[in-house]
């Protein structure tokens, strides 16, 4: 584990891989540390944003002497997400992968993704713990608009656009989920930890 | 000093370039990849609110460059802070940084501040429009809170608060000019740069450019070189990150920055120079220095 400084206001810890970025965020969201006003996991980061009176030195002592939390497959809640599969960029995922397009819908519904973390837009969560012969570059070129529901592949991840936004993930298909609702507390589907099975619709 | 009640709201007669609510923002979310966004310039927004007694996080107007108009609904009692925009209620000149009182139908109206960028206006009762997520900022890259006010709109204004204004005018030092100093705490990423980049930053002047708004302010400058040329994993920012793409010139983070970024982070500007950097108009030079007594806390 290693904390850098970011300026006076956060403690950003850097540790091996996703696995103890899971594990630091499950420490840290069953025992908050004072002086923390937000922890934003990442894919090999976790970032304490400190609270006005956070003192970024006792928060770095702190998250030192945390024990970080296996977190155990299975123990997690899980959802299924219903998906039409056929996006614009199936046919490009089974050419870079080697699989046929039905192997591709195999594959992204064979095992169960867990969130890891969100970013890039409210409500886009970062899925791992696919298939390892899902992984894709991103597009060479973004779209500029991606719509809402939008089920991507990029590098190791997965995951679903909650809104149109512009995006560079390649497009496997789409679900009518809905990913991200103000009106839902809280009004994000996918949160860090999370467990979730795409099915075929 | 009366008592502002009956106060219907405020109509909004010209926006100027960009206006929008803002409180103190939306802490608590960023797990779920909202940022915190809220008053740019964070002093005096709370300045404004303070002036005429309202709590700490009453939602506010932030106004870009000048340029908004408002008609009272109702009595109201006002305070302007921020960038020195000109400020008339019923074509006279008005001071900012002090109370003001409109009548029913008086207008207030804000020219081009000749320095600095946002200008502050708070309402005593703060401007009462639906919060989303618990807050009535708008986060302008998140596309999240209170709609972007529009000429016609009339903005709510809340209940007075028990208190009243103790004061008529706040003593403030003056909103930077075209050159700001900002103090900067390096890393968390500084190891991903050319030796030299941290003192290319602390030696020259970085121009704010006209690409910058309230997501960063885009630098112009000499750029800084990275030594590590592998990709960075995503990772959280904080307000004040120097975050520089491949092209090697830096954007200052401010208030309605992204969760996380795939850039490295050579330096922080720290809190208390936030506002100031918020102030910096395009054009507008700045320097950078270490701040001194900054407690680092890299080590394994």
């Amino acid at each position: 584990m290693q904390v850098l400084t970011c300026g006076d206001s956060g403690v950003l810890v850097e540790v091996a891989d996703l696995d103890e970025v899971l594990a630091l965020n499950a420490a840290l969201t069953a025992d908050p540390l004072p002086g923390v006003s937000d922890v934003v996991p990442a894919a090999r980061t976790v970032l304490l944003r400190l609270a006005e009176d956070g003192d970024p030195a006792a928060v770095a002592a702190a998250v030192r002497r945390l024990r970080p939390r296996t977190v155990r497959a299975g123990t997690a809640e899980e959802v299924g997400i219903d998906v039409q599969y056929g996006g614009a960029d199936l046919a490009d995922i089974a050419a870079h992968t080697g699989l046929s397009q039905r192997e591709v819908v195999a594959a992204h519904t064979g095992t169960a993704w867990t969130v890891a973390f969100c970013g890039f837009a409210p409500g886009f969560g970062y899925l791992v713990g696919g298939d390892p012969r899902l992984d894709v570059p991103r597009r060479a070129e973004a779209r500029t608009r991606v719509p809402a529901g939008a089920v991507a592949l990029a590098g190791r991840f997965t995951g679903v656009y909650p809104r149109s936004s512009p995006g560079g993930w390649q497009l496997l298909g789409h679900t009518d989920a809905v990913i991200w609702d103000l009106e839902r507390d809280p009004p994000g589907l996918l949160r860090p930890g999370l467990r979730l099975r795409f099915r075929e619709a | 000093m009366a008592a502002t009640t009956g106060t219907a709201g405020l109509e909004v007669l010209r926006t100027g370039p960009l206006t929008t609510v803002q409180d103190s923002g939306r802490a608590g979310h960023a797990s779920l990849g909202i940022g915190r966004s809220g008053a740019a310039d964070a002093a005096s927004y709370a300045l404004a609110n303070r002036l005429v007694a309202n709590p700490p996080g009453a939602a506010a107007l932030e106004t870009t460059l000048g340029g908004l108009a408002l008609r009272a609904h109702g009595p109201a009692t006002i305070a302007v802070t921020g960038a020195p925009a000109p400020v008339t209620v019923d074509r006279r000149a008005a001071a900012p940084d002090t109370v003001l009182h409109l009548r029913d139908g008086a207008e207030l109206r804000l020219g081009t501040p000749p320095r600095g960028l946002r200008t502050y206006v708070a309402v005593r009762g703060g401007f009462d429009v639906a919060p989303v997520l618990g807050s009535r900022s708008t986060d302008t890259l998140a596309g999240l809170g209170p709609d972007l006010p529009a000429v016609g709109d009339v903005l709510p204004v809340g209940p007075p608060p028990p208190g009243f204004p103790v004061i008529d005018h706040a003593p403030v030092p003056p909103v930077p000019g075209d050159e700001v100093e900002l103090r900067v705490v390096p890393g968390p990423r500084d190891d991903w740069f050319h030796p030299e980049a941290l003192d290319v930053l602390l030696s020259h002047p970085f121009e704010v450019t006209a690409r910058s708004d309230r997501v960063g302010a885009r630098l112009a400058g000499p750029p800084l070189r990275r030594a590590e040329h592998e990709e960075l994993p995503s990772e959280g920012m904080v307000p004040g990150s120097l975050q520089v793409p491949p092209g090697g010139e830096p954007v200052l983070f401010l208030a309605d920055h992204p969760v996380t970024g795939g850039y490295p982070v050579i330096a922080v500007v720290i809190t208390a120079d936030l506002a100031r950097a918020a102030q910096a108009r395009p054009g507008a030079r700045l320097r950078f220095s270490v701040a001194v007594n900054h407690r680092s806390t890299r080590g394994r």
